[in-house]
């Protein structure tokens, strides 16, 4: 069995609103990954992926707050450390984090290779700038970066290109885990399509040991990542490898997210596209039972009142409903 | 709405500003039902002393108390023994070799001073030029007047009035134990900040000023605030050629230093024709640029809001699509720049003033006209009468500085990135 | 939700699926033109730097059709659009309604124009103004109907039932404001305007790319509900080709204000021709297809 490059146990995490409420937007989530996968997170915006991906750094600023769990990244417990700890011997070598709007990370003022300097020198390592610049040049070849954009402001380069140099900026410390939030949503496709044939290819060469990769485009996830987790109001509602995942969705959520897939290829037009109606809950008062019952087709009365547990059903599945898995099949094959 | 102004209520910028900026009203409001004198009345001549005035005529035929106050002697010397005289004994002991430790000019030590004196001053030896610095007649001459002064306050003494002329005159005594009440002297008044040059009640003359300042202010404030609004909506909104000529104007506007253009607007038109209402307008009309530069970019990013392209669609007038869809959204900040106009009309008013080209001096005062009196007629120098320019300065930075406190205040509310 | 008392059970809810009314592969260019171009360009002047937004575009819309206009950010498709609303003049070139020359040079006849066409607008949150209330805004739609000295009940009827083709309770948003909305219903309130507007043509610039991907189905199942209904022609402006090959029955492909290619969706999607419609949809991921990343650099 491979080695577990992290773990998260019951990691739960808070907002504090301005007016001092708590809403729990991370809550109870465990999930590992292998060395050398990858993880994709799916679900609406406000479902709690963004702020799970936050909460994985270990590193927690106002108005996030760490409630309790671990994060165990290759077998070194991160949660509960100093800020200050975690930002300099965590962020970048252990764990890297790109936000979508990353390519606004670079320095306007200072060319791309200082830049890289400044971050490095942040972590505080035993380099001085011909070294830090060598360790630079040989990455950007290694990524198939021009390694003139070194010597180059950040708006000399396209969206595409500046995200990518981020990237390789954020993970030139061989980062154990990579935390991507929407890094190619902001792009056009063709850009896209670089940022992650280049992630790929970080993964595929190792510099990368493991990625969770977090975004609502559901082909994007299917074509990037091993396995795939829908979440749902701060829970984890299924995960399963990506193709399960996309082509037999078990819970009524992921199976309402799957069906609203919409891809330019022969044949989709005939498909029956469906809605999930509502919204999702607030989280400032989360409903007593099941989070999704209020928009489930097949919810009970029972569902309103009694939390899920999740289920684990073997081979890497798991999902989070009253119902067992062959109920569900039964009533999905019915409908169609 | 509702929650907009209560946030605005609620925000302690605004409430600080808002209430050094009402109390300054209500001043300027009900203070005119107390003291009804004309603020520009002369009360008397140059600068007098802050403090409280009575008529020693008056305090004559006032009733009489008889008091015996133990300090009183001491109370008459110290006020009435001038630190040169002080000096001047002491001078006298150290040249006559007295014993000088523990004697000083203050205030505690006149008794012991006096006592020194008395002990050694020898008249017949003073004549006799015996010490050493006071050989001249002058000072010989000097240190006799002291004497005298001194032996007269230190005993009890008894003051003849003789009132009349003639043989009508009658005559009535004063003793040093004799006191009347302040409240029943006939004519008493208290000058809080004293008078200014021309012996006008400085309080009263300040309270007006203020008033008058600020009604300057909102005229020029409000004629900036419509002008650059209206400027910046057409500009804005039609954009093009109107663009293009209402930019021109407010670029040469630009170019021009406003405050030269002010002094030659002022210069030109003369002292005799400066009311205060056109000084406020002519301030108003020549700062309304700013306020017409950033209502027009403000307008330009509205002008390309879907909200706007849909009242277009649904056929409303270009009008109606201005005052509906695009006032609303600038109307705070309209309301900030309005209470930035009125505090730099303010501001431009005494920078006029003070360089002598407020409005006509013979109708009401202004802040600026007080500080171009008190610089005119040597307060910041000469008499050292700070009591006629310092609580003006004062009250200019505060009307700044509370109309600048309710603008942050304001922009905190409106202005959500810059919440804490 | 409500819980039943009776049968002590939730109410399910139907589930909200897409229905195309008409026949997925009908020809429309039998039918009458209803919109169409010449030569239609947009240069955009600052200082001494022009660009052209909209180059020399070329397009027949028929009556009833549903076209989809794709282009990534930067293609002039918005400028296009802002042009065939009359809310821009193009620089040279005619745009035909009707087969006629348009004629919008006058308020009057810009306001007759627009009784044919409206639009719904990519960010429901800035197509509001936030002043006023949500009555208003259908208010609005009325009195553009010359509904204006209708009695106040209705009114109320009509928006009503203009809420409810929505899935909208009317009396729920009443006096409420814009921003009370989620960003999905204010989008539906958008289509509930249409409703009570009816226009013959119907120009939607990105109406879901700010909708989550589970309540996109139910934006577009209302707009072809409502095109079902009324027959209208509906332009609908997005980037996401695979939403465009879903819905629509002809596709124009834009790239730096031009059209590199058009015609029938199952066509221009399937069998490309053109080098850039074919990039484009080779860089889309896929689930059926494996996605080919050896095609970027």
């Amino acid at each position: 069995m491979a080695k577990k490059m992290l773990e998260v146990r019951q990691l739960t995490t808070k907002y504090i609103t301005r007016h001092g409420e708590d809403v729990y937007s991370v809550d109870h989530v465990s999930l590992d990954i292998e060395e050398g996968k990858s993880l994709g997170i799916a679900g609406e915006s406000g479902c709690g992926k963004s702020t799970l991906a936050l909460s994985l750094m270990g590193y927690y600023f106002p108005p996030l707050h760490y409630t309790s769990g671990d994060i165990i990244v290759d077998g070194k417990n991160i949660s509960g450390l100093d800020p200050d700890v975690v930002r300099k011997t965590v962020l970048g070598s252990d764990v890297a984090y790109i936000p979508q709007a990353a390519m606004n990370a670079l320095n306007p003022t200072r060319k791309v290779g200082k830049f890289i300097e400044d971050v490095i020198r942040a972590h505080e390592l035993p380099m001085d700038s011909k070294q830090i610049r060598e360790m630079a040049e040989q990455r950007f070849a290694l990524l198939g970066l021009p390694v003139e954009a070194l010597d180059k402001y950040s708006v000399e380069l396209s969206g595409g290109m500046r995200q990518r140099v981020v990237i390789a900026v954020s993970t030139i410390l061989n980062p154990k885990v990579l935390i991507a939030d929407e890094p190619s949503s902001a792009l056009d496709v063709t850009s896209q399509k670089m940022v992650i044939k280049m992630m790929k290819d970080m993964m595929a060469q190792g510099l990368v040991k493991s990625m969770i990769f977090i975004t609502h485009e559901l082909p994007l996830l299917y074509n990037v990542t091993d396995d795939i987790m829908v979440m749902y109001a701060g829970q984890i509602v299924e995960r399963g490898s990506a193709h399960e995942m996309v082509f037999d969705p078990i819970h009524p959520y992921s199976r309402g997210l799957m069906n609203s897939i919409l891809v330019p290829e022969e044949g989709t037009r005939d498909v029956k596209l469906t809605a999930i109606p509502g919204t999702p809950p607030n989280l400032k008062h989360p409903p007593a039972g099941c989070r999704f019952a209020d928009r489930c087709r097949y919810a009970t009365n029972a569902c309103k009142f009694n939390q899920m547990p999740i289920i684990d059903i073997g081979g890497g599945r798991q999902y989070r409903c009253g119902m067992s898995v062959e109920q569900l099949r039964e009533v999905y094959a019915s409908e169609n | 709405m509702k929650s907009t102004l209560r946030n605005i209520f609620h925000s302690p910028r605004f409430m600080v500003g808002f209430i050094i900026f009402m109390v300054m009203v209500l001043t300027v409001l009900i203070y005119p039902y107390f003291i009804t004198r004309d603020p520009l009345v002369s009360l008397g001549k140059g600068f007098l002393e802050p403090g409280t005035y009575f008529s020693i005529y008056d305090a004559n035929n006032a009733s009489t108390y008889r008091m015996e106050l133990p300090e009183a002697t001491m109370n008459r010397l110290e006020t009435s023994l001038p630190l040169a005289d002080r000096q001047l004994i002491l001078d006298f002991l150290k040249a006559k070799g007295a014993d000088l430790s523990d004697l000083d000019t203050s205030n505690d030590k006149v008794g012991e001073l006096i006592e020194a004196w008395t002990a050694n001053y020898d008249e017949a030896d003073v004549k006799a030029s015996k010490y050493e610095g006071f050989t001249t007649q002058a000072k010989r001459r000097a240190l006799a007047r002291l004497n005298t002064k001194l032996s007269s306050s230190a005993s009890s003494d008894v003051m003849t009035i003789t009132r009349g002329d003639g043989e009508e005159a009658t005559t009535s005594s004063i003793s040093d134990t004799d006191y009347a009440r302040v409240d029943q002297v006939a004519n008493a008044i208290t000058l809080p900040l004293g008078t200014d040059n021309f012996g006008r009640d400085t309080l009263t003359e300040l309270v007006k000023a203020t008033g008058v300042s600020l009604i300057i202010g909102l005229i020029a404030g409000s004629i900036a605030t419509l002008l650059g609004l209206l400027v910046g909506l057409l500009a804005g909104y039609i954009g093009g050629i109107v663009d293009d000529i209402l930019m021109f104007i407010a670029n040469i506007f630009t170019v021009i230093p406003g405050f030269v253009l002010l002094i030659l607007i002022y210069y030109s038109v003369g002292q005799e024709s400066r009311g205060v209402v056109t000084c406020a307008v002519v301030i108003g009309l020549t700062s309304w640029v700013w306020t017409a530069r950033s209502v027009r970019s403000q307008v330009i990013s509205l002008r390309n809001r879907d909200h706007v392209n849909l009242s277009k669609l649904s056929g409303h007038s270009l009008f109606r699509i201005v005052t509906t869809d695009i006032l609303p959204y600038i109307a705070s900040y309209v309301v900030m720049a309005f209470i930035l106009q009125v505090s730099s009309g303010i501001l431009a008013e005494a920078q006029l003033s003070l360089l002598g080209l407020g409005p006509k001096t013979t109708d009401v005062p202004t802040l600026g006209l007080m500080m171009n009196w008190a610089k005119l007629f040597g307060a910041y120098t000469s008499s050292n009468a700070w009591w006629a320019y310092f609580p003006v300065i004062l009250v200019i930075a505060l009307t700044s500085f509370s109309l600048n406190l309710m603008n942050t205040g304001l922009d905190q509310v409106f202005n959500p990135t810059l919440r804490d | 939700m409500k819980i039943d008392e009776k049968t002590n059970q939730a109410p399910v809810d139907n589930r909200e699926s897409v229905t195309f009314g008409t026949d997925r592969n009908k020809d429309f260019s039998k039918e009458p033109l209803c919109l169409s171009g010449k030569d239609v360009t947009r240069i955009f002047q600052t200082g001494k730097t022009t660009t052209t937004a909209v180059d020399h575009v070329n397009f027949e819309f028929h009556k009833g059709e549903l076209i989809s206009i794709v282009g990534e950010s930067g293609s002039g498709k918005t400028t296009l659009s802002k042009m065939l609303l009359g809310l821009l003049e193009p620089s040279s070139g005619e745009i035909f309604y009707r087969g006629e020359p348009r004629d919008i040079s006058t308020g009057a006849k810009k306001r007759q124009y627009w009784k044919g066409i409206q639009a719904i607008f990519q960010d429901p949150f800035s197509s509001y103004n936030v002043f006023h209330k949500i009555d208003n805004v259908l208010l609005d739609c009325i009195n553009m109907r010359g509904g204006r000295n209708l009695s106040k009940d209705e009114k109320f009827a009509m928006m009503t039932e203009a809420c409810s083709f929505v899935n909208l309770k009317f009396a729920e948003l009443t006096n409420k404001y814009p921003f009370e909305l989620s960003g999905g219903q204010m989008q539906r309130l958008m289509i509930a305007r249409i409703f009570l507007l009816k226009p013959e043509i119907l120009l939607a610039d990105e109406p879901t790319s700010m909708i989550d991907a589970c309540s996109r189905a139910t934006i577009l199942d209302m707009l072809l509900n409502l095109r079902n209904e009324t027959g209208m022609t509906v332009i609908f402006i997005t980037h996401d080709i695979g939403l465009a090959y879903y819905i629509s029955d002809s596709i124009y492909i834009m790239e730096h204000g031009k059209f590199v290619e058009s015609g029938k969706a199952e066509e221009v999607i399937l069998n490309p021709k053109a080098p850039y419609t074919k990039r484009l949809i080779s860089d889309v991921p896929k689930i059926h297809e494996p996605w080919d990343l050896s095609t970027v650099g």
